[in-house]
This record gives structure tokens, sequence and C-alpha cells, in this order.
């Protein structure tokens, strides 16, 4: 059991929290606070992918020799694809909390079952 | 009862899909592909001793203009959708003042605390962090301001000429890299002279858009929570 | 079991635990700041993967700005008769 899996563990069951809270939920804000919970999940499982024990952060300073710099350091890729996609993350739930508002102010209800327009 | 097992089913069917991933995944030992060639050439090619900087502004350059670009349309939704109507002057309902340690502690640490967004963004070339962080250390120093001031007002001019003109620089020093280096050097950072390896004036243009996306993404994070606070009647 | 795995293993079962937490209580107030909760693991879960830029970003944005997005649209949307506790 290495670090990598147990981190994978820690953000497949963060996912599923997350997906269960998303569809038992009535409340729309708790709706989104699950997708906040999944992305914290997925995040973590890409940054884990990158992880390789023992070695140290893709930054050479003094602490890496260049030369050997791809045996030092771990995978910087995943690491700029989450840093992205925690910024995008944050202003999509933003987005999502205004449609939340608007909704309120139409209707006063904060619960998924008062907005029944589309169903059939 | 069927609005508990159709989700339980789903949950489910999720959990044994993530266990075929888990099952399936083998950690790495080495850098492999795409990866190794930046770990190799990173410093060489662009001069930038932080990769992840080198990844995000250069070598995955469009990726995060297209980043900026959906930050950009996310605020600009949030600002369509939270509109103000104008209200009457006069019916400014009483709100509760900020408790004392928070109004002078925010007079205090704002100051610091953008100068150190600034740092940040200044130096994402040398050391962790860079545009992304430093914005929200902005946008949290404004944020301060909002809750230690009840009839703080940001102003919207200022905030959208300064998020408008980074935008613009942005795309223009992309442009220029068409232009001046060759047809597929979209963003290439190599305009300037890449300088000495590890001096704050190095990198070619990594610290100027670092800093063209540290005050675009403060002033957005900004003007989005400016928004969602709104008057709080 | 060395220290290391030791150490992410008690931080992952605080993530779990707190975000169960966060969908389980019916206070939203408290559901909101267990998500930070999360958030703010997650920085340091990142920063021991040796990945600071991450880690940066995960506590300014995830555990600062968003939890306080959060609470202005929760306020948001409240009635105005509770407003003036």
């Amino acid at each position: 059991m290495n670090i990598t899996n147990i981190v994978h563990i820690i953000g497949f069951a963060l996912i599923l929290i997350g997906f269960w809270g998303m569809l038992t939920q009535k409340n729309m804000i708790k709706i989104i606070l699950g997708l906040a919970i999944v992305e914290v999940g997925v995040q973590l499982v890409m940054v884990a992918f990158g992880f390789i024990e023992g070695r140290t952060a893709p930054i050479l300073d003094s602490a890496v020799e260049l030369s050997k710099a791809s045996e030092l350091i771990v995978d910087p890729v995943p690491q700029a694809l989450v840093l992205t996609a925690i910024v995008i993350g944050v202003a999509v739930n933003a987005l999502m909390l205004t449609f939340v508002i608007r909704l309120y102010q139409k209707k006063r209800s904060l619960s998924i079952n008062d907005y029944k327009d589309l169903k059939w | 009862m069927i609005k508990r097992i159709i989700p339980a089913i789903l949950v489910i069917s999720i959990f044994f899909m993530l266990l075929k991933v888990m099952t399936n995944i083998t950690p790495k030992y080495d850098l492999t592909g795409v990866s190794k060639t930046y770990a190799e050439q990173g410093a060489s090619d662009l001069g930038a001793m932080n990769l992840v900087t080198a990844i995000v502004v250069t070598y995955r350059g469009l990726d995060t203009l297209g980043e900026v670009a959906v930050l950009f349309m996310a605020g600009t939704g949030i600002a369509l959708l939270l509109r103000r109507k104008k209200k009457k002057k006069g019916s400014v309902a009483k709100k509760r003042e900020a408790s004392e340690i928070l109004q002078t502690g925010s007079k205090l640490l704002v100051p610091i605390i953008m100068m150190f967004g600034a740092y940040i963004f200044i130096n994402g070339h040398l050391s962790p962090g860079g545009g992304f962080q430093g914005g929200a250390a902005i946008a949290s120093a404004v944020m301060l301001m909002f809750l230690a001031d009840n009839s703080f007002k940001i102003n919207h001019k200022v905030f959208g000429l300064i998020e408008s003109l980074s935008g613009m620089f942005y795309v223009i020093i992309g442009i220029l890299g068409l232009v001046m280096i060759g047809a597929d050097h979209f963003l290439d950072s190599r305009l300037l002279p890449l300088g000495e390896f590890g001096k704050i004036l190095s990198a070619g243009t990594i610290p100027i858009i670092y800093t063209l996306v540290g005050l675009k993404v403060g002033t957005e994070l900004a003007s989005i929570i400016d928004n969602m606070k709104g008057d709080l009647e | 079991m060395e220290l290391q795995q030791g150490i992410f293993i008690l931080m992952g079962l605080a993530m779990i635990i707190a975000a169960g937490l966060a969908m389980h209580v019916k206070d939203l107030i408290s559901s909101i700041i267990a998500v930070g909760v999360v958030s703010l693991f997650a920085s340091l879960l990142y920063l021991l993967m040796q990945a600071p830029d991450v880690a940066m970003t995960e506590a300014a944005i995830g555990a600062g700005l968003s939890t306080l997005i959060f609470l202005y649209a929760l306020h948001k949307t409240k009635d105005v008769e509770e407003e003036n506790d």
C-alpha cells in the first residue's frame, strides 16, 4: 500500500460521497456543495497520478541537479492541469449559485422539488 | 422509496467503475513521454525554474488563455444575472458594523496582502506560485475590505479597465509570438532574451504574462465576490 | 507502516468524515464550513505530495474564496424576516 494508492482511495471516497449527496439532497445549495466535494476528489486523484515516491517538487532550485532533473522531480503535467481546474471550478460554482439565487428570487424556495416546470 | 433506490444503484455502479480503475493503476516510478521532455528541456528551453509555470504559461499557453476566457465568461454571466435594480437612496437599512479589531486590522493588513499577491505572481517563474495564486491573494484582500467596511464599494470602471487591458495585452503578446518567431509559436515566451537562469528578470515573457494573468484573475474574482455580495439589503 | 503513510491515512479519514458531515447535517452553515475543511485538508495533502503550486491555489481559492461565495449565496437566499436576528 503506497501513498499513491492511499490518495486514490481518499479521492474515490470523496467522489462517491459527493455523488451520493448530489443525488439524494433536496436543497439546491447542498447539491452544489456535493459537486464541490466531487471536484476536490477528482483533483486529488489527478495529482496522485503524477506523484512518485521519494522525489521532490518540480522546481529546479539548488536541490535539483539540472542534468538529472528528470530522475529527481515528480510529474509536473498533472499539477499544471489541476491548477487551472481549481480556478475554473470556483468560477463555475459561483455561476451555479447565481442561478440558485435567481431561482430563489422567483419562487422563494430552495427545494428542488418545487421546480417542476420541465417535469413531465 | 424509489427516490432512494435509483441513487443507490447509480452510486454503486460508479463505485464498481472506480474499483475497476483502481485495480488497473500501476504506480509510476519514472517520468515518461511528454513529462520527461519537459523535465529535461524545460530549463534550457525556457529558463524558468518552476516547471509548472513553464507548462502553464508556455507549453500549454493556449489552454491558459482558454481558461482565462472561461473565467471571464463566468464573471460576466454572474454580473448579468445579478444586476442590481436601482434603489431609493433613503431606504438603506441599518447594518451591524464590523468589530473594532476587524476594522483596524484590515487597514493594516490589506496593503501587505496586496503586496504579497504581487510578490507571488512576479516570482512565479522562480518559486511556487504564479498568476492564479497571486490573483486569489489580491481578491482575498478585497474580500477583507468588504468584510471590514459595510459601505465599501469597488470602482467598477478601474477594475473593468485593468481586466480588459491585461486580457488584451495577453493576446497581443501571443500574436507577437506568431509574427516575430514563426507560425507555430503562439504565446511563445522566447520573444525576449532568456537571461540568467534563476534571476527575477529572466525566462523571456513568462513574468510579464503571469503578471497580466494575475491582474486579470484578481480583478475578476473580486468582481465575482462584489456581485455575489450585492447590496445585502 | 511508516509515519508518512499514517499521516496520509489520518488526514484522509478526517476529509472523508468532514465530507460525510457536510452532506448529513441539516444546518447549511455547518455544511459549508465542512466543505471548507475538506478543501483545507486537500491543500495539505497536495503539499505532502510535492505539489506546492496546487497547494497554494487550493488554500487560497478552495478554502478561502469559495467558502465566502457560498456564505454570501446562503445569505442572499434567506427570507427578509429571518434576516433581522
